[in-house]
């Protein structure tokens, strides 16, 4: 089965600092990867290069056959990559509901070559409000929701985009023990309905829960890559987390 | 207050003009005209500076350098074949438009104060150029000799004010329609967060773009008459720092966030000017904006449209089949 996501020898410097070395990746379609690694080990770089946010400097992404180099961040979210971000960036100007028509306006309309009606992106905007829990907030700005609902709106709105792949940066951080089972039970339920999802988190109780595959990395590097119980057994994994 | 749809708005709008244009007729002090002419100016130049600088959140110091490129195109086609003002208006907002696309190529990827700078330092290139050109008289000025009547019959003051009355109308729905309109959606996005606005799927760089020109044209638009409303045109009047100080704190004392709150801004501030140079002095123009401005800045820094809205205004769903 040929790869939704593929990376390949993807590397990414900041002046001399090497974020990423030559990192290779194949993610299949429906699958549920984790992605972990110390703070600074290169998670969010990988994620805004593989979103576009970041222009890598060598290697290559290609995404469901299509080769993203040089592709700016919305042509890739309307190709079906769609992510959230480590802290939620809303839209404080409009309401949750509001905040939610902006994919559907700008991705879903020019994905499809077609303009959605009003009654059209209504409708998937309630669907996806009803997902998340967010019905009752539609009307609210971001400003009135608390720390979950935030993450919440942040995840809405990249399943607003109707992606084929959810990169979840960190969605969980910050959360209560029940909160990150409400978060950990909606990133199922979209995968159940085919999406695959890209988790990267701290949290090991649902890293473990959640994922299917755990990558690794540590200091710019993959180190890791395979089933969740094996790699949290791989000896060099356990040295980056807790030391020789 | 309920939704009025954009074609509706600019209706009324348009019988708003007719109706100040028919009540002008009974003026008979040309000083109305003079000092009118100022206000709808600066209700033009502030509404296109909130395009950008509003709606979109890059804050442009160059309005004084699309002004100018308005004039100055009038002025050239005056000294060519002295065309028909409308010819001149129009001539001027496309040269403005594209400048202000080129500009915004070059300077989009810019933000916050670095874009700013940029801007400015393009009305100080501008400013250079125009300064050593002779064909428009370089730094000596130029000298328009203004007809006495306009192609109606009015007075050729009364004829400009027209004019600029007709372009307030036009500026005033352009930035209307953009508010309620898929562009003026995305335009939003980018001004609350352009990297969340990019990860929905909106092309940044494609909108600022768009914004930048009607932006730039509409600045050029409102330039191209000040030749004859001036008469004697250098480049320090042209590119006067006053233009871009007004501009931007018009629509910041008005409010930012509708099409509204320039033309209030611009109303309320251009008037106490006018009413400050005839009873005071001129030279109090700007020491009245810095006041205002610290005072709106402490009390009301959304505005007086911010003054009334409870929670922020709501936005209205963009019109189905919008571009962009």
């Amino acid at each position: 089965m040929s790869a939704l996501l593929q990376i390949d020898r993807l590397g990414k410097r900041f002046g001399g600092f090497v974020a990423l070395e030559s990192i290779d990746l194949a993610v299949a379609a429906g699958e549920r990867v984790g992605l972990i690694g110390p703070n600074g080990s290169g998670k969010s770089t990988l994620v805004n290069c593989i979103a576009g946010a970041l222009r890598n400097e060598s290697g290559s992404v290609t995404f469901d056959g299509k080769r993203l180099d040089g592709l700016a961040a919305h042509s890739r979210t309307r190709l079906g990559l769609a992510r959230s971000f480590q802290l939620p960036k809303p839209f404080h100007s409009m309401t949750v509901a509001e905040n939610l028509h902006v994919p559907a306006l700008y991705t879903v309309n020019a994905r499809h070559g077609q303009h959605l009606s009003h009654a059209e992106i209504d409708r998937r905007v309630e669907h996806v409000l009803t997902q998340v829990g967010l019905q009752e907030k539609a009307n609210r700005r971001p400003r009135d929701l608390t720390q979950i609902e935030m993450r919440k709106l942040e995840l809405a709105r990249a399943m607003t985009a109707d992606p084929k792949l959810l990169i979840a940066d960190e969605a969980m951080a910050g959360l209560s023990h029940s909160e990150v089972d409400d978060i950990l039970a909606l990133l199922m339920r979209l995968n159940a309905q085919g999406v695959t999802v890209i988790m990267i988190e701290h949290i090991m109780r649902a890293v473990m829960t959640f994922s299917q595959r755990l990558v690794v990395l540590v200091a710019g590097r993959k180190i890791a890559d395979g089933a969740p119980e094996d790699v949290v057994r791989n000896p060099e994994v356990v040295k980056a987390y807790i030391g020789e | 207050m309920p939704y009025i749809p954009t074609r509706y708005f600019c209706l009324i709008a348009a019988v708003i003009t007719v109706a100040i244009a028919a009540a002008s007729r009974l003026v008979t002090n040309d000083y109305f005209f003079f000092a009118g002419y100022v206000v709808l100016q600066y209700v033009v130049m502030s509404t296109a500076w909130n395009i950008l600088g509003g709606y979109t959140g890059y804050v442009n110091f160059g309005t004084a350098g699309f002004f100018a490129i308005g004039a100055y195109t009038a002025v050239v086609l005056h000294k060519l074949f002295a065309p028909w003002l409308p010819v001149s208006i129009v001539a001027g907002g496309v040269l403005a438009g594209l400048v202000g696309l080129g500009m915004g190529y070059l300077t989009l990827r810019l933000r916050g104060v670095f874009f700013a700078i940029a801007t400015l330092a393009l009305a100080i290139v501008l400013q250079t150029l125009v300064t050593n050109w002779d064909f428009v008289g370089g730094s000596r000025g130029v000298y328009i000799i203004r007809p006495a009547t306009g192609p109606f019959g009015h007075g050729y003051i009364e004829y400009l004010f027209l004019t600029m009355l007709v372009l307030s109308t036009i500026s005033i729905c352009v930035a209307r329609a953009i508010e309620h309109s898929k562009l003026g959606y995305g335009l939003a996005t980018i001004r609350d967060d352009e990297l969340a606005a990019e990860a929905s799927g909106v092309p940044t760089l494609k909108l600022k773009l768009i914004a930048t020109m009607l932006s730039g044209a509409l600045m050029g638009m409102c330039g191209a008459p000040l030749p004859y409303y001036v008469t004697y045109l250098d480049p320090s009047s042209g590119f006067n720092l006053a233009f871009a100080v007004n501009s931007i704190a018009m629509p910041l004392i008005g409010g930012t966030s509708s099409w509204l709150g320039p033309v209030i801004g611009a109303l309320l501030l251009a008037t106490i000017q006018q009413i400050a140079t005839v009873t005071i002095s001129s030279a109090l123009n700007l020491l009245i904006v810095g006041v205002i401005m610290v005072g709106f800045v402490t009390v009301a820094p959304n505005g007086i449209i911010g003054l009334f809205e409870r929670g922020g205004r709501a936005r209205r769903r963009p019109a189905q089949k919008e571009a962009a």
